[in-house]
């Protein structure tokens, strides 16, 4: 969907307005650190460009700090490798992973440590768990540290003005559908808000205007063989091509008008990125680009 | 190695993965209403996207977790009847597990208090690992069934595609692990060792010793099921091994799916499943890129020219074009033409690499030409399925 590459372009745009900006890799693939030209990325934020800090999630790591911040547990240092214990606990109890990484994104938050955090999340079926684990835990843990802790991540998560989901799609059937039962998902059962919806990768007309009677009545020219054999043979094969690109772009049309009519029900921002094809460090700087010209 | 069409004609089960958007679920059906019209075999397809133009296409008020026949008349060829049956469904994860707890049970009681269990609900309906799960056991019940000959499922988007088939062995994993022992331990005899136990002390002070007793309850009620969770999960892995089990990996030809297919050939692999079949989706037909090289220079070289021009403004006079439009039209067809072309040299070179990856893994590699048109029905479906071709 171009996830990785979106969020590389906001966070590039966001400290280019001077703001001190964090951007979290969520599943470790090493696509961010890819999108952004730099080498891998730790737990631990770096400095990739002037006021743009990146860092990749590790619930291992997260636990860790979460030890040292909240418990003060002086044992913790003997424990060796917390993986198998977080294991453990994450297989027993749901929501414990989800809870580690989007509590220390909240952390980060909460601690002003930058003026905004950018998330590439995970693949879209993860979101809603991810986003909403503090409020499940909170219903399933009565009392208890995790309880304490899940408070103060909901009121980030839930404040609206703090936190607010993008939802980056293709103009495609299924993806479009599944932002729309995202939308759905995210506004009906959970208080997290949505800032944003960005069809990516939205291809051009292949003609525009008035120039598209002209393109059709030449093709017709050209299936009913009513020209010279030299002048269809010309043309045939080239807008044939041609016209899987607009067919795709008619289905690109229907499936934006749904999206467009969605997104504007649920008060949410609508934005279009034209398809780019080059390297993702260009498309990361295209994008940019266009998101200083429509933002700013 | 065999062929795609020997695996729909003669196959019991396939198992079609791929990363998510590569059109999975389509190819699944396609193939599956492909073999249904061809072949004198009852098919049925599993599928766990709620794709509603998919349901619309075949004919569906909707998908769902019961299986559904396709009506014969859908699924025509020319006027001809098919040779065989489709069904289809989509695997709705909450209610499956329900089902799965009835039968797994060992008495009411339990079922009530498993199905009623706060953690049990949250479990199912919010937790990835459980859809992949719940995947494998549908898969296993379709292909024990006498009721078809065939049985194409279509796996779960996961965050990678082999947690979906290490599933089953997960599960038997947590039923024999140490955690479900200390869980499941009398209370009692816990809190003394709790000091102890480095588990017990990061999981009483980050989660609270009232949901460690929430789990403690439930997991309790879980063991009770362990028998038929494990004896089943066993008779999963041994079907997904069986000569007759095929697996298909489907990709697209842009750089991230191609990652994961490529990914998913050599896993398959070395877990010793049959992986016969990679399917490249929404290919440029190559014939056609050629054609239209040969014709581009034809075009470039008689834009200019006076004949092709009058040709051309008379075969649009319908439409009373200015010179300035025919023009901007002729070289727009030139420019993104060529466009179209250079990108399906490069789909060549990227299908070629495939074609030899494949080949090491002794898999065929299938080819299903772009289209743009939209599945709107199930004849539709039939001819895409039967357009899949060796490459």
């Amino acid at each position: 969907m171009g996830k990785t590459t979106f969020s590389s372009a906001l966070a590039r745009f966001s400290a280019s307005t001077g703001k001190k900006t964090l951007i979290v890799e969520m599943d470790d693939k090493g696509a961010l650190a890819r999108s952004l030209n730099t080498p891998d990325l730790q737990f631990a934020a770096s400095e990739v460009a002037p006021n743009l800090f990146a860092m990749s999630m590790n619930t291992e790591d997260s636990l860790r700090e979460y030890i040292r911040l909240f418990v003060k547990n002086p044992l913790v240092s003997t424990f060796g490798p917390l993986a198998k214990i977080l294991d453990f606990v994450a297989n027993a109890a749901p929501g414990v992973k989800e809870i580690l990484a989007v509590g220390k994104l909240c952390w980060e938050v909460r601690e002003h440590n930058y003026d905004i955090v950018i998330v590439d999340a995970e693949a879209t079926g993860h979101i809603v768990a991810q986003v909403d684990a503090p409020s499940i835990l909170s219903n399933l843990v009565q009392v208890g540290v995790i309880r304490e802790q899940t408070k103060w991540m909901q009121e980030i998560l839930h404040d609206k003005a703090t936190t607010g989901v993008v939802i980056v799609a293709t103009p495609e059937e299924m993806p479009v559908l599944e932002t729309m039962q995202l939308l759905d998902t995210l506004q009906n059962t959970t208080n997290v808000g949505v800032s944003a919806v960005v069809a990516n990768r939205v291809h051009d007309d292949v003609v525009q205007g008035g120039d598209v009677a002209v393109f059709d009545s030449l093709w017709q020219a050209v299936q009913s063989n009513t020209m010279a054999d030299e002048v269809s043979d010309a043309l045939r094969a080239p807008m044939q091509l041609l016209n899987v690109a607009t067919q795709r772009r008619r289905n690109e049309i229907g499936n934006l008008e749904q999206l467009v009519a969605r997104s504007r029900q649920g008060g949410v921002m609508f934005m279009s990125v034209i398809d780019i094809e080059t390297h993702v460090v260009d498309v990361v700087t295209a994008m940019t680009q266009v998101l200083k010209d429509e933002l700013q | 190695m065999s062929s795609l069409r020997n695996v729909l004609e003669n196959g019991r089960l396939v198992v079609v993965t791929g990363s998510g958007g590569v059109g999975k679920t389509t190819m699944s059906a396609a193939l599956g209403a492909f073999a249904a019209a061809q072949y004198n075999r009852r098919v049925l397809v599993l599928t766990v996207d709620p794709a509603r133009r998919l349901a619309d296409a075949l004919g569906l008020e909707s998908f769902g977790n019961a299986v559904v026949e396709i009506e014969a008349s859908a699924l025509m060829r020319n006027g001809v009847p098919p040779a065989g049956r489709m069904f289809a469904a989509m695997i709705d994860t909450k209610a499956s597990w329900d089902e799965l707890i009835e039968r797994c049970a060992p008495n009411a009681d339990v079922r009530d208090k498993v199905l009623s269990n706060k953690l049990y609900r949250n479990l199912t309906e919010r937790f990835v690992h459980s859809h992949d799960y719940i995947a494998m056991e549908r898969l296993f019940e379709a292909q024990q069934s006498p009721d078809y000959d065939l049985v194409i499922v279509d796996t779960p988007p996961s965050r990678n595609a082999l947690d979906v088939l290490d599933a089953p062995r997960r599960m038997k994993e947590f039923f024999a692990s140490r955690l479900l022992k200390l869980l499941t331990t009398q209370a009692q005899s816990r809190l003394f060792s709790l000091a102890a136990k480095p588990f017990f002390l990061v999981a009483d002070r980050i989660l609270g010793a009232r949901f460690l007793t929430d789990i403690t309850e439930f997991f309790t009620l879980f063991r009770t099921m362990e028998e038929g969770f494990v004896k089943r999960a066993n008779e999963v892995e041994a079907v997904l091994k069986q000569h007759n089990t095929t697996f298909m990996v489907v990709t697209t030809l842009e750089s991230a799916p191609l990652h994961e297919a490529e990914f998913l050939i050599d896993a398959l692999r070395e877990r010793g499943y049959s992986m016969n079949t990679v399917v490249a989706n929404r290919v440029t037909p190559q014939a056609l890129v050629s054609q239209a090289k040969v014709a581009l220079s034809e075009l470039e070289a008689s834009i200019q020219d006076p004949v092709f021009v009058q040709a051309v403004v008379k075969a649009t006079e319908g439409v009373e074009p200015s010179a300035e439009q025919i023009s901007r039209v002729v070289s727009t067809i030139a420019r993104k033409s060529a466009e179209a072309v250079r990108k399906g040299g490069a789909e060549q070179a990227t299908l070629d690499a495939l074609h030899k990856r494949s080949a090491e893994s002794r898999a065929e590699l299938c080819i299903c030409a772009i289209s743009g048109a939209e599945i709107a029905r199930a004849s539709a479906l039939v001819a895409l399925g039967e357009s899949v071709h060796p490459a």
